[in-house]
């Protein structure tokens, strides 16, 4: 008596498996349609690098190279110069006339970013940088500035530009 | 002479159905079982992956065939050969449906009727072991000989409980040949439950049915029941050498041998082409299922999110829709309503054969033989002798 209970048991353990899967079965799948869709990311995703403007529109960066001293993979290169009061770049006494990463040596460690003190160098969320030809992933700063809106105007008016960068804001 | 070329015109349906059946029950089983895993399964080639199965078959023909330098040459381009060809042999004798009437000339849907077909069925599944077996002997490699010795033992153990099971419904029906066994299991019981035999008086044969299917599963080697190919200690078990249309030959025989399985099983137990309930109500399901599968399809082609499944899943829909039109003609009843109903039956056995692959991992080789003698094969004499009792007192 005791094996035609086993029996049962097992039959019914069997059952509740095959339930599961199919109710499995009929659940949404949990598969991206990446190509043929958007990807979803993770928010803290660390992607290809964004620079940051101001509230005024102007460069956050201050050309201060602790994010290149930072930089483990030594890919980030940047060339300094002074603001004047004529042509004003960024918010601080210096502005990075060059700003390079070169995505052929870039680990995305993070390391910039948390290196930076003006919170500039940020991660985005692109990741589809792959490319035929190596020259092409030395990013410029051109490339990783976050656009101007569409007017030239500051992409805030709540706080008044500094002294002398009125209608002095560079688009690109 | 009329009777030659009906026989080639029936043959080369079926063998053209057979084939394209095969095909698509791979593409079935791979979708099946991605959406048991919360996968998409196959979705690049063509529509929802539909031209899967068209790919891979040109993948494996275009396949360098190689012959490894030490193998037993002969038997080792004979296995796949006894493999693949004894695996299709077997669905001639199945009867898809009664005798219909075309253009005046009476034929039946099956291509013949051996009057001991069920013998025929069994030698076929007997013989069929030796293409598995010689495989993994002629390769003259460890894997693929260990994998064709537990094919061997695993095939040998399961014929018997699988011979005695197959003896209790032919007991109820006192024919050998499948036709006149589908015929005994015509008619219902109190105008509703089907004769079939799982239901029949005096002795229902679900138990029968249950051991079938269990032998079944070991039989086509599948999971559970899938040492020979046991990916993880045997490589690939006996086709490990095997590559291009030679590997292909063992996969169309594994999946014509599961068609084959369950298209007895749906003759023995489910009552071949006899509907679930009688016959002018039945007639209306099948174009209920495709009218609402058409349904199914045309809402999902609103709510999908990929652009491309705007377009497919409404042009499924109305394939779909077609199909119902074509199942609701009562001048067509005679052909579609006993192939809708052989195919329902024969699809649901396949599902579950994916279903439980899905579900079940894979017996250890002592459980695996513990589970073939000491249980299974008791349980089917038991079930043989109480019908033999009950058919013998009533």
């Amino acid at each position: 008596m005791a094996k035609i209970g086993e029996v049962i048991e097992s039959a019914a353990a069997i059952a509740k498996g095959m339930g599961i899967t199919f109710k499995e079965m009929l659940q949404p799948t949990i598969t991206e349609a990446y190509p043929d869709g958007p990807a979803e990311l993770a928010e803290r995703y660390r992607g290809a690098h964004v620079l940051q403007r101001d509230e005024n529109g102007l460069e956050k960066c201050v050309a201060c190279f602790l994010c290149a001293a930072a930089c483990p993979a030594n890919c980030i290169y940047i060339e300094a110069a002074e603001n004047t009061d004529a042509v004003r770049f960024s918010g601080g006494e210096r502005y990075a006339k060059v700003y390079n990463i070169d995505y052929n040596r870039c680990i995305f460690c993070g390391y910039c970013v948390e290196a930076c003190p003006t919170d500039a160098i940020t991660h985005g969320h692109g990741f589809e940088l792959a490319s035929y030809s190596t020259a092409s992933l030395i990013y410029t700063k051109e490339q990783m500035l976050v656009p101007l809106a569409e007017s030239g105007q500051p992409a805030s008016q709540h706080n008044p530009a500094p002294a002398g960068a009125a209608g002095k804001v560079p688009t690109y | 002479m009329n009777f030659y070329i009906v026989s080639l015109i029936k043959i080369a349906l079926v063998f053209a159905i057979f084939m394209t059946t095969l095909a698509y029950l791979q593409w079935v089983e791979r979708k099946v079982l991605a959406h048991i895993q919360s996968r998409t399964g196959p979705l690049r080639v063509g529509p929802h992956g539909l031209m899967q199965p068209l790919a891979d078959v040109f993948k494996l023909l275009t396949k360098e065939d190689l012959l490894p330098p030490y193998v037993s040459r002969f038997f080792y381009l004979l296995a796949p050969f006894i493999a693949v060809s004894l695996a299709l042999i077997a669905i001639s004798i199945i009867p898809f449906g009664p005798e219909i009437d075309v253009f005046g000339y009476r034929t039946y849907m099956q291509i013949s009727d051996v009057n001991v077909g069920i013998l025929f069925i069994l030698a076929i599944a007997a013989v069929s072991v030796y293409g598995v077996a010689l495989a993994g002997w002629s390769s003259n490699n460890k894997y693929s000989l260990l994998g064709g010795l537990r094919s061997s033992a695993q095939m040998i153990s399961y014929e018997l409980p699988f011979t005695l099971v197959i003896v209790s419904p032919l007991l109820l029906a006192n024919h050998l040949s499948l036709r006149s066994i589908v015929d005994s299991q015509a008619g219902y019981y109190l105008g509703f439950i089907p004769r079939w035999s799982i239901f029949q008086i005096p002795f229902p044969q679900i138990f029968a049915f249950i051991i079938f299917m269990i032998a079944g599963f070991a039989e086509t080697n599948r999971v559970p029941f899938d040492l020979p190919e046991a990916e993880n200690e045997l490589v690939a078990g006996f086709h490990t050498e095997y590559s291009s249309m030679k590997f292909a030959c063992f996969f169309m025989a594994e999946y014509a041998n599961m068609v084959t399985i369950t298209c007895i099983a749906t003759t023995l137990f489910l009552g071949g082409w006899h509907p679930l309930f009688p016959a002018p109500y039945s007639n209306w399901i099948a174009p209920l299922v495709f009218f609402v599968a058409a349904i199914l399809c045309f809402i999902a082609g609103v709510q999908n999110v990929r652009k491309r499944d705007r377009y497919t899943f409404p042009v499924f829909g109305i394939a779909f829709l077609i199909l119902a039109a074509i199942f609701a003609v009562p001048l067509f009843w005679q052909v579609t309503m006993p192939i809708f109903w052989f195919c329902a039956k024969v699809g649901f056995l396949l599902f579950t054969y994916i279903w439980v692959r899905g579900t079940l991992p894979r017996f250890r080789y002592d459980q695996l033989m513990k589970f073939a003698w000491t249980f299974l094969f008791p349980c089917a004499l038991i079930n043989l002798l109480l019908t033999a009792l009950f058919v013998a007192v009533f």
